[in-house]
This record gives structure tokens, sequence and C-alpha cells, in this order.
């Protein structure tokens, strides 16, 4: 067994056994860990496979984002462990049978082909112009090679993804956005409307007002002059 | 023995079987079917990898780029509804969803 084989299967171990932990641990908060030890292991699988950039793509954008976001959601709400397990055998004959199925069936279609072992060189897409200038990508760096095509053949899937992106990022916020009722905002139209009249109110009183004087007493022994409060 | 691609396909099976368990296991807790989607996409994305390498065609890992980007918009928007859900309903099971009566 080479060292690519034996690390598949390292990666392929960890990566299944992390995945039955993220949807069997009691914790979500372990089970949002779980899911990044599985990503990074299949991040581990696309370098063996020799996609480099999305091996790198994975982990930035899952690990770094996604999960990040996960991470967050869990802890601001206040989930008890023991409502959300309710209800957890009572699901699993069925979900057995179900995933006994589903692998039953997937691995009777694969064990029949798809032996193949060796890779064959990149190649561009066929049945698609080739990008101006370049006759081949088999020489080049997966990096390279993707932005090559990303840029030429796919340029509209690129501009459709950076709107699905801004629709996401509209949507998540509107959703969320919520308006206290007592948070203090300004208003700038009230601020123009506003008259002086409103702000400022002008009382008529006389200039000179004659106080009643204040009944004389003795000043302290102290030396402090105390003032005293007029009698009302 | 050299790892093919039966063995890649076989691996993103048992993956894309283990995310449609968790589906069904979790039934009261959204936040893990959400993770188990995102399972369910990495399973399908390993396929386009593997199948990308082992036939020699660069448009799989262009597939996989999109795909990416289509899972983290559902996962931020997923997220968002699941935020609004525990502020009304103060639970995040996804059997009190029933008010469309479906």
């Amino acid at each position: 067994m080479d060292i690519r084989s034996a690390l598949f299967y390292i990666f392929a171990s960890v990566l299944l056994v992390s995945a039955f932990r993220v949807i069997t641990v009691r914790n979500t908060v372990h089970a949002s860990l779980f899911l990044v030890l599985a990503f990074f292991q299949a991040s581990g699988l696309w370098m063996l496979l020799e996609a480099e950039f999305l091996s790198i793509t994975v982990v930035l954008v899952y690990v770094g984002a996604v999960m990040v976001l996960f991470l967050f959601v869990v802890m601001m709400l206040d989930v008890s462990v023991d409502a959300i397990r309710i209800g957890f055998w009572k699901h699993f004959p069925l979900a057995a049978t179900l995933g006994a199925v589903v692998s039953l069936e997937l691995a009777g279609v694969l064990m029949g082909g798809f032996r193949v072992g060796v890779a064959q060189p990149m190649s561009l897409p066929q049945g698609l112009p080739a990008p101006q200038g370049i006759e081949t990508i088999d020489n080049l760096s997966n990096t390279k090679a993707l932005g090559i095509m990303l840029y030429s053949n796919y340029l509209f899937p690129v501009e459709i993804a950076a709107v699905i992106l801004l629709v996401a990022i509209v949507a998540a916020i509107a959703l969320t956005l919520r308006s206290r009722k007592d948070s203090k905002y300004q208003d700038p139209g009230e601020q123009i409307k506003v008259k002086a009249s409103d702000r400022l109110q002008i009382v008529k009183m006389a200039a000179v007002i004659d106080l009643p004087s204040p009944p004389v007493q003795a000043p302290p022994t102290d030396g402090t002059t105390a003032v005293e409060k007029p009698k009302s | 023995m050299n790892v093919t691609l039966a063995h890649y396909l076989t691996l993103g099976s048992m993956l894309f079987a283990l995310s449609i368990v968790g589906i069904f296991l979790n039934r009261k807790n959204l936040i893990v079917i959400l993770m188990a989607i995102e399972l369910e996409l990495l399973s399908v994305n390993m396929n386009f990898v593997a199948f990308s390498h082992y036939l020699g065609d660069m448009q799989g890992q262009l597939f996989v780029f999109f795909i990416l980007t289509v899972a983290a918009a559902e996962s931020a928007i997923g997220l968002a509804i699941l935020v609004l859900l525990f502020r009304n309903r103060s639970n995040i099971s996804i059997d009190s969803l029933n008010s469309l009566k479906g």
C-alpha cells in the first residue's frame, strides 16, 4: 500500500466517523466542531485528488465562514439539550432502514464499474470554444487552469453566482433585522421640518420681581455663611 | 492496491447516506438538519472532484465552485430563518412548523 492509499483510508475513515458524530452527538456545539473536522478531512481528500484550489477554498469558506456562522447561531439560541433529543430513538429504525437502502443501492450501482485507477491528464472542456491563446491546461497549475476557465467559458455563471451571494446577503439581513421600540434614532425629515416654536417657548414675565425680604438672623458662630431656605 | 474512482464514489455515497439518516434522526433540531445538508453537499462535491480527477475534465471542479457558492448562500439564509423561528416559537423543532397545514 503506497502513501496515497494510506492517506486516502485515513482521511476517509476520519471523515465518516466525524460525519457520524455530527448526526448523533448530543451537544450541538460539538456537532458543529465535528463538522469542521469533517470538512478538514474532505479538504485533505481533495488535495489527494489534485484539486488544490478547491481544497483550500473549502477550508476558507466552510471552516472560516460558514461554520463560524453556525457556531454563532448555536451559541446565540438558548436551546435545551434534552428537548432536542425527543424522538431521536423513535425515528431511529426508519432512519437506519433508509440509510441502509440508500447505501446498498448506491453500492450496487458503483461496484459494477468505475474501476478507473489512473487519472487522465486535464483537458479543456469538449464542445466549448477554447480560451484565446490557451491550447492545453495540463501543464498549468490547478488554480490557473480553474481561473482561465472561470473567466472565459464560465463568465456568466460567475456573475450569476455573484448575484446569488448578493441576494443571500440582502435576504439574511432583511430576515433578521428588527427595529426595537426603545431604540433611539434620528429622523432627518423631522429635523428639517422643525420650527422655532416647537423647541423654544417665549414666556412673558416682568423684568424685575420684588422678592420678599428674608428674615434677619444672626450668622453662625463657625464663620460659614448659612443659606436659609425661605419659608414658603 | 491503487485507490480507484469507485473508492471515492463509495465514500461519497456513504457520506450521503449518513446525512440522510441525520436528517431523519434529528427532527427536533433544525441546526443539525442544516449541518446534515452541508454534509450532503460535501458528498456530492466529493463525487464531482473525483470524477474531475479521474476523467481529466476541469468542469467538475468548476461545478464544485458554484455548488460552494450556493451552499454558502443556502446556509446563510437557512440560519437567518432559524433565528427568526427561534424568536417567534422559542424552539427549533421542525414538528412545530405546521402553520401551513401541509
